[in-house]
């Protein structure tokens, strides 16, 4: 089981990171944004699992951008690693504190609750006029470990990184979801109660599932910032988090190379909707979700797992 | 091995993008990217028209011989004009992919663009690094430039200050009394931003003028029942407002349900978009402004631009059936402007299709006639344009069933924008210095 986890993790990274020389730039672009929004949707996922859906996601995401543009802009830190490590940890912190609350929560009250976290976050961020209010800031391009590339040497740094994130945080949240806790995780979602009479703290469970999804977030909101240049109060926005959950449904929960895939597709639909129907986009975008959502209610991921004949 | 087949499927996936040629123009044809605002609430404001404005002007110009000279020859230097067309709506971030899609998917000539300031913030950085030609055409936020120096960016329009400056200027030049006055404006930068050009312009003004009350009714409001208590109960002797869009048409009708407008003068920064919405609903008397000389108030300029400005205005009448106000007026400086870039450049390398190189060194510093004026790229080391500015007084001329403006004021360029190398908040706390106004 390991082993293979293992080599699949290989084959997903040498199969991603070919895409680093194949692909054209803008789509090279496209798939790096993809992949840092997959990781949100990745943490939603996780929580999916255990039948509640986080409408507030954007809060770490934006949380995770703010914190690198901020540290990079006063403390002139440049280095990728450095700035993902430093906006992880204080979403972790954040996660940390929200997650014991909101683990008590079910159904709409925890997503309502997410969304108004998040939406806090927004409005207090759009009131800052010193960063920039609601127009936002810019963050320049990210050294890695002292080397400075520009142009499409930079592109293509950005995109290995983010693959060698995707993979990694890909493998570990498998392997979590497989842990006694993960499998505990979708006990919940099945009988509560039930989970709680066997000795098992489904609030602890909760809260780690939240705290997973807090770093991932701020993971993903950080890669996001540094590919784009820039991060304005719209990271927190609840479309955005809301399209974070669009991916996640898209996706389902029972298997997790189909969140990115599902977060590549939807990147995809969109921008050549925008171009081939600058008018309707947003039409076509709703008829595509609409689609998937009628054909495979359990998401992408059952397309795989039906074949293999066992859930999850 | 699920991870495996769906490796299978993005590979896949890859091949078939990677394979999907980009559409590069040919050398007769010169493609640009437009994006503006085609849904949401700034669509029909400014997108709409402005894009109607754009294609009515790119349709004209392939077809050649149609507008007075300097711009009778045909397309962008005998090239013919190919737009593609990109929604706005959608965040900075979707706008940073969608640029690059244009650049690099599209292979666009040149990108023309943005009435949000954010989306003016985000783009420029990756302008410069995919060394892309790129004209923001609209939008306001003077820390585009004031903050950042970009080589393959520029703005054909001038920055917001301006509009809140000639406001202030309009109420000394006419010896209006202005022993008090409050603010209205959306609770986000734009609103945010003008309150701050505007209270810092009459501090030098009107030192002696009490602010009342600055009210930040959210984006996108509406409803303005409470705001407009506040006022009557303060008693400014004017109101300032930089709404725009369904806020603004919200507000006016709301206060004129009231009588706001008869109690203190109303003074709209941005205000001439939405005539065409209200029409006699728009009360008289409103001082108004369209940043710059753009809508009813070119119009009423005549001068030597008034063949120019005729043509484009009875062409949009003509199509659309309504008078062009500012967002037509702005893309059209922007196309005339590259026009004239391009058809400069051209000059100067023997007449091939100018590079993104070759179309920055001619933008730089350009000057062109536009039905708002003489555009002059004289700002952040020619990058930034100013432009003339006009003030008026709304008139509602029922004979004619026509709004109109009356007793207009115009103002140089440099009467109402700040020197090279001055950030405009230096500049409006410092006096004006260097201000130029006959």
């Amino acid at each position: 089981m390991r082993f293979n986890l293992l080599l699949a993790a290989v084959i997903a990274f040498v199969v991603l990171a070919a895409g680093s020389v194949i692909l054209p730039d803008w789509a090279m672009f496209l798939f790096a944004m993809a992949l840092a929004k997959g990781l949100v949707c990745l943490g939603i996922v996780g929580m999916m699992r255990g039948g509640v859906v986080s409408f507030g996601q954007g809060l770490y995401y934006c949380l995770g951008a703010y914190t690198a543009t901020l540290v990079a802009n006063n403390l002139g830190v440049s280095d990728i690693f450095l700035l993902t490590l430093l906006s992880s940890a204080v979403c972790l912190l954040v996660g940390m504190a929200f997650g014991p609350l909101l683990s008590s929560y079910r159904g709409i009250f925890f997503a309502m609750l997410s969304l108004a976290l998040s939406m806090v976050l927004y409005g207090s961020l759009s009131k800052m006029s010193f960063i920039g209010g609601t127009d936002g800031l810019n963050i320049a391009a990210p050294t890695f470990l002292g080397w400075a590339p520009e142009g499409r040497p930079l592109q293509m740094a950005l995109y290995i990184y983010v693959v060698a994130i995707v993979v990694i945080a890909g493998v570990l949240m498998r392997i979590y979801f497989d842990s006694e806790r993960g499998l505990l995780t979708l006990a919940t979602r099945d009988n509560e109660l039930r989970v709680e009479y066997l000795g098992a703290s489904v609030r602890n469970v909760m809260t780690y599932n939240y705290v997973f999804g807090a770093v991932l977030g701020g993971i993903g909101g950080t890669i996001a910032a540094l590919a784009l240049g820039h991060v304005d109060p719209e990271f927190a926005f609840w479309t955005t988090s809301g399209e974070f959950v669009f991916v996640a449904i898209l996706a389902g929960s029972l298997s997790v190379p189909s969140v990115f895939v599902a977060a590549i597709i939807l990147e995809l639909v969109r921008s050549f909707s925008n171009l081939y129907f600058p008018n309707t986009w947003q039409l076509a975008l709703g008829i595509f979700l609409l689609a998937v959502i009628v054909v495979l209610p359990k998401g992408l991921g059952s397309l795989v797992s039906r074949r293999k004949g066992s859930p999850a | 091995m699920m991870k495996s087949r769906i490796g299978g499927l993005l590979a896949a996936t890859t091949l078939a993008v990677g394979m999907a040629g980009p559409a590069a123009a040919a050398d007769d044809t010169f493609k640009i990217g437009v994006i503006t605002f085609l849904s949401g609430q700034a669509a029909e404001s400014f997108g709409v028209p402005a894009w109607n404005g754009g294609k009515l002007l790119v349709d004209m110009l392939n077809e050649g011989g149609k507008l007075p000279a300097p711009y009778d020859k045909m397309g962008f230097g005998g090239m013919k004009i190919e737009a593609v067309i990109v929604d706005e709506a959608g965040g900075a971030t979707k706008q940073v992919q969608e640029f690059r899609n244009l650049v690099q998917r599209e292979e666009v000539d040149a990108v023309v663009g943005y009435v949000s300031s954010g989306d003016c913030l985000a783009v420029p950085p990756v302008a410069d690094e995919l060394k892309a030609f790129t004209i923001l055409y609209d939008c306001g936020t003077p820390r585009v430039f004031e903050d950042g120096s970009y080589e393959y960016v520029f703005r054909t329009a001038a920055h917001a200050t301006m509009d809140n400056v000639s406001l202030a200027r309009y109420l000394k030049s006419r010896d209006f009394d202005v022993p008090s006055f409050a603010g209205l404006n959306q609770d986000y930068a734009w609103g945010q931003d003008s309150w701050a050009d505007f209270t810092g312009a009459m501090k030098q003004l009107y030192p002696d003028a009490e602010v009342k009350t600055a009210l930040f009714p959210k984006f996108g409001a509406g409803q303005y029942g409470t705001e407009i208590s506040a006022l009557l109960r303060e008693k400014p002797a004017l109101v300032h407002s930089s709404n725009w869009g369904g806020d603004l048409q919200g507000f006016l009708i709301q206060a004129t349900a009231r009588g706001l407008h008869k109690r203190a003068q109303l003074a709209l920064a941005a205000g001439d978009h939405v005539i065409p919405q209200l029409q006699d609903k728009m009360p008289d008397g409103i001082f108004l402004g369209a940043r710059g000389v753009n809508g009813l108030a070119a119009y009423a300029r005549g001068g030597e631009l008034k063949q120019l400005t005729d043509t484009m205005w009875d062409a949009y009448e003509a199509e659309y059936n309504t008078f062009p106000v500012q967002a037509p007026f702005r893309m059209w400086q922007a196309l005339f402007g590259l026009k004239t870039a391009v058809e400069k450049a051209m000059a100067d390398n023997g007449g091939t299709k100018p590079t993104s190189e070759e179309l920055a060194a001619a933008m730089k510093g350009l000057s062109w006639d536009a039905p708002s004026g003489r555009i002059e790229m004289a700002l952040a080391d020619g990058h930034q344009a100013i432009q003339p500015n006009a003030i008026g007084t709304t008139k509602w001329n029922a004979d004619t069933g026509k709004m109109e403006l009356v007793d207009v004021e115009y103002y140089d360029a440099r009467c109402v924008n700040p020197p090279e190398g001055m950030k405009s908040q230096d500049w409006l706390a410092q006096g004006f210095p260097g201000a130029e106004c006959d």
